[in-house]
């Protein structure tokens, strides 16, 4: 069970847009999480500082809310690590031959309405929605 | 350096928005997903705040010519849509439903010192990188 937050849900989601608005008008760059991250997997591109730049800081943000607002932030993972190496190499691939993930297609794509993202973010919804029911009400959990 | 102290900048305001907004919670994002179980809609208001931020914010951007750090704007230029595009989209979305973690969220999990979100993210560096060397070996391939 987790809880429904509908305003830290709203605050978070105006963070990653605010994000998306910052490095688009400095750097002129979609903050796409794959997009980025593919960019420090060997072999790396020329451009490779500034991502590296942009992960340091997503990994450093919430260690720095943990530290300074002196409570935990909500994590639970109950995946099986053998399932956790499989979903990540799936999500590996399907993220590179559909050129994004909910941070570029479904935020930074549809806030351009770039048909492409659409569809991307509609079918891999769908798909995501799928599996999870195959995984909790068909087979009964990993 | 200044092009990289703004990317720095966006990571650490993506970073805090994720974790603010429990995206970074892979249980959270499952609960989301599971529409005939415990449904949790709060990745309706981040994806809608998240868009409405970013619309706007992108009108007033590309208002200019440029961005202030770059010569030009970096667009992607495909528009059509393709069974590429379809096919991997839809692959991501099954790995996603298993673990709960996409890249946007578990990248921030590991600023939490989690391990699921460390074996998650070095599984998924290992498929996009295995992904890219397969598709520029078969484009070499069939030159």
């Amino acid at each position: 069970m987790t809880q429904f937050t509908p305003i830290s849900a709203l605050l978070g989601g105006g963070l990653i847009g605010l994000s998306a608005v910052i490095l688009m008008a400095f750097n002129g760059r979609i903050a796409g999480a794959t997009g980025i991250a593919s960019g420090i997997v060997p072999p790396l591109p020329p451009d490779w500082r500034w991502r590296l730049a942009f992960i340091a800081g997503a990994v450093v943000a919430p260690a720095l809310i943990v530290v300074l607002g002196g409570r935990p932030i909500p994590f639970q993972s109950t995946i099986p690590t053998p399932w956790l190496v499989v979903g990540g190499l799936i999500v590996g691939v399907g993220a590179y031959f559909g050129n994004g993930c909910p941070s570029g297609h479904g935020v930074c794509g549809i806030s351009r309405l770039s048909p492409r993202s659409i569809v991307a973010t509609l079918t891999f919804m769908a798909t995501a929605i799928a599996t999870v029911f195959v995984v909790r009400h068909l087979v009964g959990g990993l | 350096m200044r092009p990289i102290l703004s990317a720095l900048l966006a990571g650490l305001v993506f970073g805090a928005g994720i974790a603010v907004s429990g995206m970074i919670n892979p249980a959270k994002v499952l609960n989301f997903l599971d529409l005939a179980g415990a449904w949790d809609p709060s990745l309706i208001f981040v994806m809608g705040g998240a868009v409405a931020v970013a619309t706007i914010g992108y009108r007033l951007v590309f208002r200019r010519t440029r961005p202030l750090f770059d010569t030009s704007f970096h667009l992607p230029t495909r528009t059509t849509v393709d069974a590429r595009l379809v096919g991997g989209s839809a692959l991501f979305g099954v790995g996603w439903g298993i673990v709960g973690f996409c890249p946007g969220g578990a990248i921030p999990a590991l600023g939490l010192f989690e391990p699921d979100a460390a074996i998650f993210v070095v599984a998924m560096l290992a498929g996009l990188g295995a992904a890219r060397w397969f598709d520029s070996r078969r484009a070499q391939l069939a030159r």
